[in-house]
């Protein structure tokens, strides 16, 4: 495998009867990642259940409870590798508790994998994928028009999936949106290149996979350090030694740049930035480094490193779109733990503004609840300002998650609007 | 400088270094699950560069079966006398001998399932909040399920079918007393990975992982070493083989392969062809189609 091959997660939205399971199960099967004891293994529960041939949906069964009600209880990583690209698969759920596991595995996700039964067209469940893949805002949306096969392969028929996407999608905050043609069964355009649709001049769904452009997904621009924990050896070789931990949460970090320590305000100057023994003359996000300033000021964990020149919002009151991830509701005025990057607060939602139908994309200004799968936009505030960003600037410093200190569950997520 | 983007391994060890960091951050008194297995001595590794110039702010564990492979403890002494870092022992034999379980029978007897309970005990009894794994989503289909940060109840048991969402990268840690985590760094990489870095970073391995002669036995399709835990049937032969391993656990259940690979490029290779998941060779996974989730939701690794 070459140096500079890059890491692309995706995930896979879908319910089982559009052929998710077998979709991913053909990625593997023709990509040569699964196993010859999986595959025996596979075979004989197939022959087992009665199906004819080798059922390629199996491969994504985990859990006991999943093998035998046939269904997808949580989400499931799931790994191949190409000689051009490793991927990382987040099979997410369809039914089940939708919301929830379509957004946990959203929120890493460079791509999102929308699957559309070519016989169907758009329907309600493929509106609310989409909405989901834009709130979150996985930078690159891929529509498979699956089961090609039902419709002869038709041109016209792959086209008015297009037309009806497009008309409902211009609502949504979508950069990259591309449409393939396939069956995952048959394994049209899938890993090769169908010839039952000449008409189709794209490429196929793994090549595309291959290729898209990620490495401007994450935000080079504005530099944010969060400090996860400070370095202090005490050690004879490095007995002054004072080193800020993290991971560069975007944008890139330069020694010698002017920095701000927030919330103090206190500024300096890099000093170093090493990779264990590698001393580095920058670093750019995603990258695990530690840090070092010219001066001695107070920095600990929670803290954040900028560039001065460059520095987020530090507020006490946040916007917030919410996705409500537990079985117990909101209670009013309720206060939680807030987390965001390496800090953590208490918090209180002042206010629910609206919660979004996600069936309609309409605002309900009425219903006050956070249930269970709810998203809606509230207000938050926080005992102490947090350094934030809009999370459509930056998943990263633009994401919170909100923690029950009753239960210790995490309870809702967050995008800082 | 043109590149702004990290290549595969090197995204890989970030993520795992920043799940390390966040533990050391989070977790009051957590410590390293060492087996002397390649997955552990990764996440050992990581941990020495997540720190550094620091020592790793936590002890190492070994669950230790007494049915090792002896090149494993001596490995294991070696990386915590090199490393400055605490040893923890849970001994499956004291468990025995204190009479909290009780020796599987039968020819193919194992200490698997066993070390559930000394593990669970040495949790309790040296308080640790969190224990750092090497376990991998790729290994097996219930581990596929598996958090970076990964709550246990009061009886250390793991409930797949309600886990707290994990998002983004904003791990939860919070417990009550008496309940634990375990945090597994490596989850996104897979067995292909693994050696991929082992040869990058060049991490010294136990000898046992490269080809070498050896006597073993034909059992349930691997060449399972002879030790004087094997109990040998009257048609079974003890032959000499050229073989590796390709996981390290007990002895009396750890199938070798045949292979001339005496070198880590050359496993790499080997591992890239491989036709069959690398737990195929562990008896211990072959006992039913759910084998590892039943282990796993009573506490194991």
């Amino acid at each position: 495998m070459l140096d500079n091959n890059q890491l692309l997660r995706f995930t896979t939205a879908g319910s089982v009867d559009d052929g998710k399971s077998t979709l991913i199960g053909r990625l593997l099967y023709d990509s040569k990642s699964i196993f010859e004891d999986q595959l025996a293994a596979i075979e004989k529960t197939s022959k087992k259940k009665g199906h004819d041939g080798v059922d390629l949906a199996l491969f994504t069964d985990g859990l006991r409870d999943e093998r035998e009600q046939g269904i997808t209880i949580d989400v499931a990583y799931r790994y191949f590798t190409t000689p051009k690209r490793k991927f990382i698969i987040a099979d997410t759920p369809g039914h089940i508790q939708y919301t929830r596991n379509m957004v946990t595995g959203a929120s890493t996700a460079n791509a999102a994998i929308i699957l559309v039964d070519a016989r169907h067209g758009v329907i309600e469940q493929t509106k609310r994928h989409s909405f989901i893949a834009s709130l979150l805002q996985i930078p690159h949306i891929i529509v498979c028009i699956n089961k090609m096969d039902l419709v002869d392969f038709s041109e016209a028929a792959y086209n008015e999936v297009i037309e009806q996407f497009e008309e409902f999608s211009s609502k949504l905050l979508v950069k990259d949106v591309r449409f393939i043609p396939l069956s995952a069964l048959n394994g049209d355009n899938v890993v090769n290149r169908s010839d039952n649709m000449e008409w189709y001049q794209g490429a196929p769904l793994l090549h595309t996979l291959e290729t898209l452009h990620i490495s401007s997904d994450i935000n080079k621009i504005d530099a944010r350090f969060p400090v996860q924990t400070v370095l202090r050896p005490q050690s004879e070789s490095h007995r002054d030694y004072r080193g800020y931990a993290g991971r560069i949460a975007s944008g890139v970090l330069r020694v010698g740049d002017e920095v701000t320590a927030m919330p103090s305000g206190f500024t300096s100057s890099i000093k170093s930035i090493h990779s264990f023994t590698t001393d580095l003359k920058e670093a750019y996000a995603p990258m695990s480094v530690s840090i070092t300033l010219n001066d001695d000021i107070d920095i600990s964990r929670g803290d954040m490193i900028v560039r001065t020149n460059n520095q987020p919002e530090a507020s006490q009151d946040l916007e917030v779109m919410l996705c409500w991830l537990n079985n117990d509701e909101a209670k009013p005025r309720a206060k939680y733990l807030i987390r965001h990057t390496s800090n953590e607060e208490k918090a209180m939602i002042k206010e629910v503004v609206y919660k979004i139908d996600i069936e309609t994309l309409d605002r309900n200004f009425e219903d006050k609840s956070l249930k269970m799968n709810d998203i809606c936009r509230v207000k938050i505030r926080t005992t102490k300002p947090l350094m934030v960003d809009s999370y459509r600037d930056n998943r990263s410093t633009g994401s919170i998650i909100l923690v029950d200190d009753m239960t210790n569950e995490t309870v809702a997520a967050g995008m800082i609007v | 400088m043109s590149k702004y983007y990290l290549n595969y391994l090197d995204e890989l060890e970030s993520e795992a270094i920043y799940v390390l960091r966040e533990v050391a951050a989070q977790f009051q008194n957590p410590v390293i699950l060492f087996s002397g297995g390649k997955d552990s001595i990764v996440v050992t590794h990581l941990a020495k560069k997540a720190f550094y110039p620091a020592k790793i702010p936590f002890p190492l564990m070994h669950v230790d079966t007494g049915h090792n492979f002896p090149e494993t403890i001596a490995f294991r002494d070696n990386i915590i006398n090199e490393l400055g870092a605490q040893l923890i022992v849970g001994s499956v034999q004291d468990s025995i001998d204190n009479g909290r379980v009780a020796e599987e029978r039968g020819k193919n007897a194992t200490r698997n399932a066993l070390q559930i309970t000394t593990l669970l005990d040495a949790i309790e009894e040296n308080s640790i909040d969190c224990a750092i794994g090497g376990g991998r989503r790729d290994e097996e289909k219930a581990r596929a399920k598996e958090r970076f940060f990964s709550h246990r109840d009061d009886f250390g048991q793991w409930d797949p079918k309600n886990q707290r969402p994990e998002l983004w990268n904003l791990f939860n840690g919070k417990h009550f007393e008496g309940e634990h985590f375990r945090a597994f760094p490596i989850s996104n990489w897979t067995e292909m990975d693994v050696w991929n870095y082992i040869n990058r970073e060049n991490i010294s391995i136990p000898s046992l992982y490269f080809a070498h002669e050896r006597e073993v036995v034909w059992r349930q399709n691997s060449w399972i070493p002879n030790s004087e835990f094997l109990k040998l049937d009257e048609d079974e032969e003890v032959v000499l083989k050229k073989v590796r391993f390709r996981t390290l656990g007990d002895i009396t259940i750890t199938g070798g392969i045949e292979s001339d690979a005496d070198t880590v490029e050359k496993i790499a290779l080997e591992v890239s062809g491989m036709r069959q998941t690398e737990r195929g060779n562990r008896s211990d996974d072959k006992r039913s189609e759910s084998a590892m989730e039943d282990r796993k939701r009573q506490g194991y690794f």
